[in-house]
């Protein structure tokens, strides 16, 4: 595993709706990130075919998307969703985990602009695309992923 | 699989006014705590302060998807209650503008049905936590019928 992905699960491990729907990166370059969602019942939208709910296909782009943000930084920084959009192609399968990739294709000195997908057997036959952009913030705030780190660990001293 | 009896839940729940045999039909809904209060023919949904939904752990705020989810599936419901639609509507696409930071509070969520069509509905959706008046977020979705 890069460090990286490493850097990014480390991230994951502290926003808590992430770690309680099991969400891991497993790959990651500047710019470019993939996001694993397992198969969860909880997360089921129609119990009639064991869908998981759209709200969850969102959750996972939102933060795909912000993930490539902070990748494609120097530093890794904590970036708000401006705004997002998912379309659905087709519903998920269930009892298998879904996947999703996102890119920032333009990084501007204030806002980030990201766009993917969400799939499962293949990654040319997507379930959803979505595109989604992303406010930098300033300089001297608390951004950088070693300070939030430091926060969050001394807060649960 | 789970058959399920959207036309007799909700006209079960609406006998009652509670709302949660409703929301306890989709497992989702029950995994972030989606609940429904009905004033006459308003509807306002709440999604309770809840640890598990949180993204940003230092403000703390709660994951824009949580918040995007609680607003579709509030779209869904709205679209059960009151569109006598006998089965899930399907989501098309989703659009949200996030406008404020949504902390670690309560939420609320208010829907307009736009339009019904035969076989397309749109929704417009506003979230807000401490007044109705400065909206967190604004959405619209669209979805399929029968």
């Amino acid at each position: 595993m890069t460090q990286l992905v490493n850097q990014l699960n480390q991230l994951l491990d502290v926003l808590n709706h992430c770690k309680t729907i099991g969400m891991r990166v497993i790959e990651a370059e500047q710019g470019k990130v993939t996001l694993e969602l397992p198969y969860n019942a909880s997360l089921v939208g129609n119990p009639e075919t064991g869908v998981i709910h759209s709200g969850a296909a969102t959750t996972l782009f939102d933060t795909a998307a912000g993930f490539s943000v902070m990748s494609s930084l120097p530093e890794v920084e904590i970036c708000p969703t401006l705004d997002l959009r998912l379309d659905h192609m087709k519903p998920a399968e269930p009892f298998k985990p879904v996947y999703g990739f996102a890119e920032t294709y333009k990084l501007a000195n204030n806002v980030a602009f990201t766009r993917g997908i969400l799939f499962q057997n293949d990654r040319n036959d997507p379930i959803a695309h979505g595109v989604a952009t992303f406010m930098r913030l300033q300089a001297g705030s608390l951004t950088k992923l070693s300070d939030v780190m430091e926060k969050v660990d001394n807060s649960n001293d | 699989m789970t058959k399920l009896d959207i036309k007799n839940t909700v006209k079960k729940v609406q006998d009652q006014n509670d709302y949660s045999d409703l929301v306890n039909l989709i497992p989702y809904a029950k995994t972030i705590g989606i609940e429904v209060q009905r004033f006459g023919d308003d509807v306002l949904f709440r999604l309770p302060r809840r640890k598990s939904n949180l993204g940003n752990p230092i403000l703390p705020a709660i994951h824009g998807g949580v918040i995007s989810g609680f607003m579709e599936h509030s779209a869904l419901l709205s679209l059960i209650m009151f569109m006598d639609t006998p089965v899930l509507p399907k989501i098309v696409d989703f659009s949200i503008d996030f406008l404020r930071a949504g902390h670690d509070k309560d939420t609320f969520v208010e829907c307009e049905v736009a339009r019904q069509g035969r076989r397309v509905a749109n929704v417009a959706i506003t979230a807000w936590q401490v007044k109705r008046a400065e909206p967190i977020a604004t959405a619209r979705a669209h979805f399929l019928l029968g």
